[in-house]
């Protein structure tokens, strides 16, 4: 019986740190690989975006610090978005 | 693996490994255990383990990083070829290498490993430094490619931080046993294997902060290749260490001879990726530099350099038998003292910037919002630090109350960093605060599962420091019957006690326990004498030739331990062990004067010798006679009124050790454990949009996930 439940035991923990690892982070799944990097880098800017926001909600950040954070961020955002535009559209280029 | 556990489930001899490490009585928990108690059964752990973390690894990234993973792929098929390569070709580490003859009983396990914290210790140990395989071959893969932005750093987190977590409960569990099993009273004694084994630990929490630098500020590029290459090095370094035999340890069960080709792979390893990381610093440039020294990120890079520096010492120490013993001759040791002197001032610092670093932002903290953010935390712990000086005797230890001090800030902060955030996400959500307080959390969970585990080390050092610098301890001799005094506690040994099997002998003592004349607590400690491994027989005297541990008797607490091991007065006992002995072999001659039964022995013996087949049957019938004749000798011990010898300690503050260590676990848990991919992926759409549509971003943190 220890041996059934050990091996339960096993295979529960294997589950448990294997499920995060299964979930691909780095980017959609069947994307191009570039544009699956920009993806990344893009949620990346998102979440600092929202993390510059909470900081300012929370009084950690000054006015002026949060105006040009944010500016910052979401220009880079902006442009990580053109980039990724311009890769989507260049199959449908290049097919024509 | 599968194939030798079942091995070891069916008590299948013709293995080796089995044979040397297991046995029919062996408890089946320990069975499926015993495989990396041996050397080989570790090299199979460590390619099992590394197979199934590249597998994981290469699957994460199957549609990213087509540069980097074939070479990334290269690294980690390399290492499990080095392992494999053990195994087969090392000489006498093969774990499928036949018993000749096939032995009917085996050896059994190693009687200090007989605790259920050694037998997960191993396994977690070995996972973290496998996992930190998978960064650093991502690292190398990234730098040959010269792509030098953080994205090799994303695609590896969550292995960095698995490898973080498993070697910390590795390191927890070793402590554990130690504080149970070995019979000195402590959880950390300095040994070279258990520093071998928290060098790679400090190193992975350094990179863990300073790839946030790189990912948020592109900073710190070279530095993070470097301490991935150093942190993985050192992985090598503990299973070396554990393996070789170079230095003396109470891990010197792991001795063999696969530590030259070790040293062998950490020197390729070393050698080879400082020069690629040399070759490559064009492009590993910083993009920015530090703003401010009010900024997370001069933070983190403080807090490196502690780590850093704690690492440089703990290594120092580790090897200065081996350095003296090159300029010297003579291999000296340096002792816990000296770590303690050394180590202690670096914990008081990290503890501080343990609370410190939260609270910080990116870039620059201005002075007003700093007023704003740090006034709480310190007046808070401040009044507290001077209700500890006023109320306890803390302050006859500066370290420990600096510690006590700043791991209060470190709580308070934490603690004001999650009210000031509930309360900014319920203006922002319209939330209520319990609601948007579990939302802040979930939807954050890197952030925030970052801060519960500062908030896990917090209560360690503090538990560290207290049952380190306030600790009674006490050698106390009493007869049955007799009573003393430690302390606030009454001891009171009420009776010996003893239990015998087949494999050992335990002397133990019943202990009346009672603190400040309040109910007593029967405690048990005892001290088990092991026959050598393998004896299936032998003389009475043979129990006392093997190994011994303790079993402790533990009274836990929220405030201290009351901890207590028994050393038996062996005099009178070793005498009527020898006169039984004598006695044995009188019998099994068949000596005058003898019961006719040890005639029948004798004669069985005889014919046993004559035919191997009826062996079996004799040894059976001279271990039982044995186990009755060493019952009576061991009866004696009730009887004899000896003294025993009680260490006793009371630890104040243990338990926090183990609950912060727990709570720092669950943290990182938290923190590597993902938002759910549909709810991120329409919160992306819908910034995505806004932002393209030149819209403001909404001002809520409520659309799914932030990193810190």
């Amino acid at each position: 019986m220890t041996i059934v439940y050990g091996t339960v035991m096993l295979l529960l923990v294997a589950a448990f740190v294997a499920a995060p690892l299964l979930r691909n982070e780095s980017g959609p799944v069947g994307a191009d690989p570039a544009v699956a990097d920009l993806e990344t880098r893009k949620e990346m800017r998102y979440r600092e975006i929202r993390e510059v926001e909470l900081d300012h909600a929370a009084g950690k950040i000054s006015d002026e610090d949060f105006r040009t954070q944010d500016a910052e961020l979401k220009a880079e955002a902006v442009e990580i978005l053109d980039q990724l535009d311009q890769l989507k559209q260049r199959p449908a280029d290049e097919t024509a | 693996m599968i194939v030798i556990e079942i091995g070891f489930a069916r008590d299948d001899f013709a293995f080796n490994i089995v044979a040397q490490h297991s046995s029919t009585t062996t408890p089946a928990f320990y069975k499926l255990t015993a495989m990396w108690s041996s050397q080989e059964g570790s090299l199979l752990l460590w390619a099992w383990v590394l197979s199934i973390a590249s597998s994981l690894a290469l699957r994460a990234t199957r549609k990213t990083l087509r540069e980097i993973v074939p070479y990334a792929t290269a690294v980690m098929m390399g290492i499990a070829v080095f392992f494999i390569g053990l195994m087969l070709f090392a000489g006498n580490v093969d774990p499928f290498m036949k018993s000749n003859p096939v032995p009917a009983e085996g050896v059994g396990l190693q009687p200090l490993l007989r605790h259920w914290a050694m037998m997960i210790h191993p396994p977690m140990l070995y996972s973290g430094y496998v996992s930190f395989t998978i960064p650093f071959a991502f690292a190398i893969g990234a730098l040959i490619t010269r792509s030098a932005d953080s994205t090799w750093i994303r695609a590896t987190r969550r292995f960095t931080l698995i490898a973080w977590t498993f070697l910390g409960f590795g390191l927890l569990l070793g402590s554990y046993w130690s504080y149970e099993e070995l019979g000195w009273g402590g959880y950390w004694a300095w040994d070279p294997v258990e520093n071998a084994a928290i060098m790679p630990w400090l190193m992975g929490t350094a990179f863990l902060h300073s790839v946030m630098v790189q990912e948020k500020r592109g900073m710190l590029r070279v530095w993070n290749v470097a301490l991935i290459v150093t942190t993985f090095s050192l992985a090598l370094l503990g299973t070396f260490l554990v393996r070789s035999g170079v230095l003396q340890s109470i891990h010197a069960f792991g001795d063999s001879t696969v530590g030259p080709y070790i040293l062998g792979l950490i020197a390729i390893v070393v050698i080879g990726s400082t020069l690629l990381i040399i070759s490559r610093l064009d492009d590993l440039r910083s993009e920015r530099r530090i703003e401010s020294f009010a900024s997370r990120e001069a933070i983190f890079l403080l807090n490196n350099l502690l780590l850093v520096a704690l690492t440089a010492v703990i290594f120092w120490g580790t090897f200065f038998p081996l350095i003296s013993e090159l300029f010297t001759g003579d291999k000296a040791s340096l002792a816990a003292p000296w770590f303690d002197t050394y180590t202690a001032p670096v914990a008081v610092g990290l503890v501080l910037f343990t609370g410190i670093g939260p609270l910080l932002v990116w870039k620059r903290m201005g002075w007003k919002n700093a007023k704003k953010t740090f006034t709480a935390p310190i007046v808070v712990s401040l009044i507290a630090g001077l209700a500890v000086l006023l109320l306890t005797d803390a302050g006859s230890e500066p370290l420990a109350f600096a510690i006590f001090l700043f791991g209060i800030f470190t709580l308070v902060a934490l603690s004001t960093e999650l009210w000031r955030g509930a309360i900014a996400r319920r203006r922002l959500s319209g939330e209520s605060l319990p609601v948007a307080a579990v939302s802040l959390v979930s939807r954050n969970r890197r952030r925030y599962g970052g801060y519960i585990v500062h908030a896990g080390i917090a209560f360690l050092l503090i538990g560290i420091a207290a049952s380190s610098s306030f600790q009674t301890k006490e050698d106390i001799t009493l007869k049955p019957g007799e009573s003393a005094t430690v302390g606030a506690y009454n001891l009171t040994y009420k009776r010996p006690t003893v239990d015998v099997t087949n494999e050992r002998i335990s002397f133990g003592a019943d202990l009346l326990v009672s603190r400040d004349g309040g109910k007593p607590v029967l405690l048990n400690p005892s001290r088990n004498y092991f026959r050598p491994n393998g004896e299936p027989s032998g003389p009475i005297a043979s129990y006392f030739d093997g190994e011994a541990t303790s079993e402790i008797g533990l009274q836990s607490g929220l405030r201290r331990d009351f901890w207590t091991a028994v050393q038996p007065n062996m005099t009178k006992m070793n005498r009527t062990v020898a006169r039984a002995d004598a006695g044995f072999r009188r019998c099994i001659r068949g000596a005058p004067g003898t019961p006719p039964a040890c005639g029948a022995v004798g004669k069985m013996m005889r014919a046993a010798a004559a035919d191997p087949s009826i062996r079996p049957v004799a040894l059976d019938q001279i271990q039982q006679l044995q186990v009755a004749t060493i019952r009576k000798v061991a009866d004696g011990y009730l009887t004899e009124d000896s003294a025993a010898t009680f260490r006793v300690l009371v630890n104040p503050m243990v338990t926090w050790m183990w609950i912060g260590a727990l709570i720092a676990i669950s943290g990182a848990m938290i923190a590597l454990w993902p938002t759910a991919r549909g709810r991120r992926a329409r919160a992306v759409a819908t910034r995505a949009a806004k932002v393209k549509a030149g819209k403001p971003m909404p001002g809520s943190p409520a659309g799914g996930e932030s990193g810190s």
